[in-house]
């Protein structure tokens, strides 16, 4: 055994990669439950890739036969209903930990100076998981599927001159239709998965490079020389990092928080195994009842609201009446959050020790955020449109604000180690 | 525990968002899929009545006898009315694009509709059908206002009329509305018509979903491993983390 | 850091606790993913046992009837094809039929239930072709005119589908489940329960 692993070290660096990266790897000891987002969204990322294999081994990706086809995976295929509802479960479980996992980023500070990549790689991965979810919520070929992404190619309708021209382009056809179909399964089974993986590669070395940030948001890689050496952590880096810096209030990756995801992760696969068994739909939430009827382009079901997880982006869609307006402005939503490691121009991460004013309207953003999450599949009508509105214009207010206090905010002291 | 954690997830999710068209109160159909007789009953008022314009295209009869506990020889020779083998799929005797076009619209696949629409919309519906000559087929129904097709259990119900009673109101005597009642001309009798309409749907909920009793039970089971599984990795974690602080 | 001393052996029975319990689970995780390879509702179904009518078939005829997807040959044999099988006898690899190549019922010299039917899958136990039926003219040996001739390879058969000894195929041709409803039916894949 000792022999192969000198053979394959020789070669490869399989032993060191696994001392920089796993068993020497120092993270600040005070991971919280925040924390354990990322580590779950990679074995979500695992189960999608492995029950989307598995489900495209029966499904038939044209309009004549996909609906037939999943259906024959819920019926014919022995566990064929367990692989199907893995995966559409995985789908929502994905979003929950990505909002979950962004959200913490933004309490933190996660994006600040030095993790401005890191965040804007998150922020491609969340970008393409939303156009992997789009093109996949299209292939059972039901009413939603259908009219769904109906209402959302016609989103790119709205820019000027070529609007027209690049709808039909994307569809293939004058409507939604089996060469939609199947040029959205070969994107979504093949090609961004295969960007989403080399995001997540990227993001992952971008946060070995820097190292994760924490709660208290100091930085627990010091200047060596700096930290006498009893105060430095009592475990052993690699001596990439030890080399450079002192390293304070730190331990090793593996087994201290592979032990803790564990626990983590057996507690998210009971939620997840409880929606998959018991609430497969999640009462129209995660499969909605429309699109267990064929997709009919004759007939547009009475209300149409897409999955959960793109409501909050729909809502703002809708809350102006003007089409290129109601464009412009969900694509801002999205464009903001890419750019808030520069729009927050504070010095200090983490909301613990952040001015009330900054923890008032991170806690405003985030109602804003699921609020518009729910007027986003109530209908376009009366009250809601106001409120839809109101919230949309909060949304927005979070980063005009922040922009402008974050310069000389009113910080507390930060502590000098780490806190619990 | 678990039923607790949905009931809380069923509150706070309004899921009433998705129910189409009709948004009056609807009856609660008590359905049990572990009733066979029940279900057994259905499939028959569906192979014989429903299966004359709509289709079941995507469950085989084979499927549906084993799950419902019907000898598949005694399925065949009594219940399934269409293809050449019981194995194959539930096809209506009619061609239903044709009758797209005497109905005006094909009449829909119901493998999945209490899928879509609901079990409690379902008995409803199956019990809010009444006269009107305006209609092209002489009725329509309360939950899904001008429903195209003619209401092909008035054999089993009887003709059923929207009824009027006279009856005191403040003092006054007014006509009141007191819901669809049967002229009592059909083979069964109003509690006997209600009880039929809830095996059909108990039979439509099975079908949307033919697994969903083996889901369940699966189900307890994966939870069960995995609440071990956590407490093992809880005590693994605690074991380690002793060395920190 | 804590400075009590750490317990090797209770932390070693958790890992390894933890890791037994992880591994069951990842085997029942496995199992769907196993079982979804096996033929569906749908591949079942088509490969239900085929009905085949006989009454109609001379002697000396082979009709062909589809089962799995595979071709079934069903032979009405003459009295001298019959006779051929003892000249073969001493020419073929597995005259008793020995290897599991059909149900019990068809473990003798003619290889059926009923010596005047012979009823096998039409593949070649070599290579998966199918073998053409040669009523006459399979020039063998003397007696011998009749038998099963591979083109793939050259591998013969003799008319209850026993291997030739220096052919490239290993063993008999294989003989599927059957029984005789009636006289006029003989169902294929299925043994009636007297097998």
């Amino acid at each position: 055994m000792k022999a192969l692993i000198e053979w394959i070290d020789k070669r490869i660096p399989m032993t060191n990669t696994m001392r920089l990266h796993v068993t020497q790897y120092p993270a600040p000891k005070n991971f919280n439950f925040w924390y354990l987002m990322g580590s779950l969204a990679l074995v979500v990322l695992v189960n999608q890739i492995v029950t989307g294999i598995w489900l495209t081994m029966n499904y038939t990706p044209s309009a004549e036969d996909a609906f037939r086809s999943v259906e024959y995976i819920m019926r014919d295929v022995e566990y064929g209903w367990l692989l199907r509802y893995m995966h559409s479960t995985g789908a929502s479980a994905f979003f929950v930990v990505v909002y979950l996992h962004m959200m913490r980023g933004l309490m933190y500070g996660s994006y600040q100076k030095p993790r401005e990549l890191l965040w804007v790689f998150g922020m491609l991965i969340f970008l393409v998981l939303m156009a992997e979810a789009f093109m996949g919520y299209i292939l059972p070929w039901g009413q939603m599927s259908y009219w769904g992404a109906q209402v959302i190619i016609s989103l790119f309708g709205a820019i000027p001159y070529v609007g027209d021209a690049l709808t039909t382009w994307i569809r293939g056809d004058y409507v939604i239709s089996g060469a939609t179909l199947n040029r959205f399964f070969a994107l979504h089974v093949i090609a961004l998965p295969l960007v989403l993986v080399i995001l997540v590669f990227l993001h992952l070395i971008a946060l070995h490079e820097v190292g994760s940030n924490n709660p208290d948001g100091v930085e627990v890689k010091r200047k060596k020389g700096s930290i006498p050496k009893e105060e430095q952590s009592k475990f052993e880096f690699h001596e990439r990092y030890t080399s450079k810096y002192d390293i304070v209030d730190s331990i090793p990756f593996h087994p201290y928080y592979t032990v803790k995801d564990l626990v983590g992760l057996a507690g998210f696969l009971i939620l997840f195994a409880a929606v998959i068994f018991f609430a497969p739909t999640m009462g129209g939430y995660f499969l909605e009842p429309p699109n267990f009827e064929i997709a009919n382009p004759m007939k547009t079901p009475e209300h149409i609201a897409p999955v959960w997880y793109f409501t909050p982006f729909y809502a703002i869609l809708r809350a102006v009446p003007i089409k290129l307006l109601g464009v412009i402005l969900m694509f801002a939503s999205i464009v903001f959050l890419f750019l808030i490691p520069w729009i927050d121009r504070a010095k200090v991460r983490s909301t613990r020790y952040r001015s009330g004013f900054h923890k008032a309207n991170l806690t405003q953003f985030v109602i804003s955020f699921i609020v518009l999450g729910y007027l986003g599949v109530q209908p376009a009508e009366g009250i809601y449109v106001l409120l839809a509105q109101i919230f949309t214009f909060l949304y927005f207010a979070f980063f005009v604000f922040l922009w402008f206090y974050s310069k000389n905010e009113k910080t507390k002291p930060l502590p000098e180690r780490l806190t619990k | 525990m678990m039923k607790r954690f949905l009931l809380a997830l069923a509150f706070i999710m309004p899921s009433a968002v998705f129910a189409a068209g009709y948004s009056g109160p609807l009856d609660k159909a008590e359905i049990d899929l572990t009733d066979n007789a029940s279900l057994q009953r259905g499939a028959q008022i569906f192979m014989n009545y429903c299966m004359g314009c709509h289709n079941a295209q995507y469950q085989r009869y084979q499927r549906t006898f084993n799950d419902i506990g019907i000898p598949l020889e005694l399925g065949e020779e009594y219940m399934q009315f269409t293809g050449e083998a019981v194995g194959d799929h539930m096809y209506s005797a009619i061609d239903t694009e044709a009758a797209g076009e005497w109905f005006g619209i094909a009449p829909p696949d119901l493998t999945m509709v209490a899928r879509v629409r609901g079990a409690d919309w379902l008995y409803t519906f199956f019990r809010s059908f009444y006269v009107d000559q305006a209609r092209p087929f002489g009725v329509n129904n309360e939950v899904f206002s001008n429903v195209g097709m003619p209401w092909v259990l008035e054999e089993l119900q009887g003709t059923p009329r929207k009824t009027w009673e006279r009856r005191m109101v403040d003092g006054e005597m007014k006509d009141v509305y007191v819901g669809i009642r049967s002229d009592g001309n059909g083979r069964l009798s109003s509690e006997e018509f209600d009880q039929a309409m809830l095996d059909l749907t108990n039979f439509l909920v099975y079908m949307g979903e033919p697994m969903q009793l083996e889901r369940k039970r699966l189900g307890y089971f994966v939870i069960g491993f995995l609440i071990v599984l956590l407490l093992w990795t809880i005590f693994l974690k605690k074991e380690y983390w002793r060395d920190i602080k | 850091m804590s400075n009590a001393p750490v317990d090797k052996g209770r932390r070693r029975f958790l890992t390894v606790g933890t890791s037994v319990v992880g591994a069951i689970g990842a085997v029942g995780a496995a199992v769907p993913f196993i079982a979804s390879w096996n033929p569906s509702a749908k591949a079942r179904i088509a490969g239900a046992p085929v009905e085949v009518k006989i009454d109609k078939v001379e002697p000396g005829q082979l009709v062909r009837a589809e089962w799995r997807g595979s071709p079934v040959w069903v032979v009405r044999r003459t009295p001298e094809m019959l006779a051929s099988l003892d000249t073969t006898n001493d020419q073929v690899r597995d005259p008793q039929s020995e290897k599991p190549q059909q149900p019990e019922y068809a473990q003798n010299q003619h290889r059926s239930r009923n010596p005047e039917w012979f009823i096998a899958v039409g593949i070649c136990t070599h290579l998966g072709c199918s073998p053409t039926f040669m009523p006459e003219n399979f020039a063998t040996a003397d007696g011998v005119e009749s038998g099963f001739f591979c083109p793939c390879h050259g591998s013969r058969f003799d008319i209850a589908g026993r291997v030739f000894k220096s052919v490239p195929a290993p063993s008999n041709l294989v003989i599927p489940p059957h029984y005789f409803i009636d006289d006029a039916t003989v169902l294929i894949g299925e043994d009636g329960g007297n097998a």
